[in-house]
């Protein structure tokens, strides 16, 4: 193998990554849940090529409500049974996947966004700025969350934007609080001091000096953050304030198996493993994140 | 000290002024209040007069303080289903969403707490893995599916507990169960890393080199200075359970607060949506100013701050 020598710098950064990967690796459950979680994005990815049937079509002959393990006329087997509607319950845990990571990913990206400018800010300016943003964030927490976003999207009515946006907006708080301490410890350090003695503008020294060495708590509270959004985009598809039929979710699917409870049990079983399992991966890979990375962090 | 509760006072103060103006302004997202408010096949003649009589021409902020005085004199309007006072309808209902919090929270605190201490003090032993892995699994299962879940077992298959309704002791079991599960794991994991933390202190090894015996090292100065952050968690715990109590009343039709606003957004009466989301925001901030206080009591180096 050829070697291009890489710059001393370079090579230091690539090693530390190295060693930060060998040490999460060294976790075993960390490990377990990030596969989960790979294995979770894939699904969601290749859905219409892995899933067995189509998620929507119905069938209201006499595919209705069939148990796990059913082998329709065609010879085919439903391995999760169907719905109400003749619908194949496998495929439409599969599609679910969907509508989960994709809310996931884009309201912790909102709210990643909103709250890292607001502790930066926060913190580095502190006083007057920092007094109102916190206020701001009590104000925010004082909410009972569920409840103002159900009110919200009652208003605006139900759309996968409505529903990142609303989530993302009002999640931001947890990470300006993170990101707030660690400027606050950050601002005090040499390397700062003698950044901004040699003259670095306020901007230069918050995005260059300060941004990269608060990332890390701001990551892991972006990890562990995706598993409560996807809990919480599944309870406003349970109370039908999600993502709107026909559309599968995994909340949707779990409504309807609330009222099919005392004939159909693998109708609120399968979606609600589904959930449990990437929420459990995420909070798996997250927690050996925290450990990895910096063990005294509260969160 | 009274520096302290004064500021912490007017802090407060300033939090429900906030929330009184979001829950106003959740009214004007769309822009115009009277379509909310009206059903959609109200005529242009209905909805003009409406908005006549309802003063949504006035400027924005008239509306506000309009909206403000009224709320402060517990008046949010008439409910538009029930032809009753807002307040009243969701005042009324305090009292059952109270003890489905009141013994989420208790239940939680019965469990989590010995869970956590147990934990520390025998860590790695095979209650360590078991509470551990508990608190895991109670952290990432979503509450509805727990309550479909609990009714599926419980009242469907062995027909031991009632699945809705209030009245007796037995039907707060599986709601409160349901409701405290997330809370429960909140508190094990975060006593189970506060005793560790306090374990490993120079003061905790003093009294053991001292020869004081075990027990009174892990009650008398482990977990008094463990507790500083359980208290506060359980301030923020209660905004959960609150929050969550909307999900568990309506799976269970619990005749609480957080059932009666998904009804009420469901019938577009946005006067109870008001009332309702105002009051538990209220709620939580008082309690938390509660815990603040008792706080200043535990650890008297906060007031310094």
């Amino acid at each position: 193998m050829a070697t291009v020598a890489l710059p001393e710098a370079a090579r230091a950064q690539r090693r530390e990554w190295l060693v930060f990967l060998r040490r999460l690796a060294a976790r075993r459950t960390a490990l377990f849940g990030l596969v989960v979680v790979v294995l979770v994005v894939l699904t969601a990815l290749t859905a219409s090529l892995i899933s067995p049937f189509d998620p929507i079509e119905q069938d209201l002959g006499d595919l209705r409500l069939k148990a796990p393990g059913f082998r329709d006329a065609a010879g085919h087997v439903h391995p999760l049974g169907t719905d109400h509607l003749g619908r194949d319950l496998l495929a439409r845990v599969i599609y679910g996947a969907r509508p989960a990571l994709l809310v996931g990913f884009a309201a912790v990206a909102i709210s990643g966004l909103i709250g890292m400018a607001a502790g930066l800010v926060a913190g580095y300016f502190g006083g007057r700025t920092d007094d109102v943003l916190m206020r701001l964030a009590d104000i925010q927490l004082a909410f009972p969350f569920i409840l103002l976003a159900i009110a919200v999207i009652g208003v605006l009515g139900p759309s996968l934007k409505t529903i990142i946006v609303v989530i993302g907006v009002s999640s931001w708080v947890v990470y300006a609080r993170i990101v707030r301490g660690a400027v606050l410890t950050l601002r005090e350090r040499e390397f700062v001091q003698a950044a901004l003695a040699l003259g670095g503008g306020d901007v230069r020294v918050l995005l260059r000096h300060i941004l990269p060495n608060a990332l890390t708590p701001w990551l892991v509270v972006a990890t562990l953050d995706m598993a409560r959004v996807i809990v919480i985009e599944s309870a406003l598809s349970f109370l039908g304030l999600g993502v709107q039929p026909p559309t599968p979710t995994w909340g949707g699917m779990l409504a309807d198996g609330r009222v099919y409870i005392s004939t159909a049990w693998w109708l609120a079983t399968f979606p609600g493993l589904a959930i449990l399992v990437t929420v459990l991966g995420i909070n798996l890979f997250g927690d050996g994140l925290r450990d990895t990375l910096d063990p005294r962090l509260n969160v | 000290m009274s520096t302290f509760l004064v500021r912490r006072l007017l802090q407060s103060l300033v939090v429900l002024f906030g929330v009184s103006f979001v829950v106003f302004a959740i009214l004007h997202l769309t822009g115009d209040p009277a379509l909310v408010l009206l059903p959609p096949d109200a005529s242009a003649e209905d909805v003009r007069r409406f908005r006549e009589v309802m003063g949504f021409n006035d400027p924005f902020l008239v509306q506000y303080g309009r909206f403000l005085t009224g709320a402060l004199h517990g008046d949010f309007g008439q409910s538009v289903r029930h032809g009753e006072a807002a307040f009243g309808l969701v005042v009324e209902r305090m009292p059952a969403t109270f003890e489905l919090a009141g013994a989420a929270l208790l239940l939680a605190l019965c469990l989590s707490i010995p869970a956590g201490i147990v934990s520390a003090v025998r860590r790695n032993s095979l209650l360590d893995y078991v509470a551990t892995v508990v608190a895991l699994f109670g952290q990432s299962l979503p509450t509805f599916w727990l309550g479909i879940m609990l009714i599926l077992l419980f009242s469907v298959q062995f027909h031991l507990l009632p699945s809705s309704g209030r009245g007796t002791l037995s039907h707060l079991i599986l709601p409160a169960v349901t409701l405290g599960l997330f809370t429960t794991a909140r508190i094990t994991r975060l006593t189970r890393s506060g005793m560790l933390e306090v374990l490993n202190q120079d003061y905790i090894r003093t009294a053991r080199a001292k020869g004081v015996s075990d027990s009174p090292v892990v009650w008398k100065h482990a977990l008094k200075n463990a507790a500083i952050p359980i208290v506060t968690i359980v301030g923020i715990e209660l905004g959960t359970l609150l929050g969550g109590s909307v999900i568990t009343e309506t799976i269970f039709a619990w005749p609480g607060v957080g059932r009666l606003s998904v009804q009420a957004i469901a019938n577009r009466d946005y006067p109870v949506v008001q009332a309702a989301v105002f009051l538990l925001a209220s709620t939580f901030v008082l309690v938390n100013l509660l815990v603040d206080v008792v706080y200043t009591y535990l650890d008297p180096r906060i007031r310094l701050r």
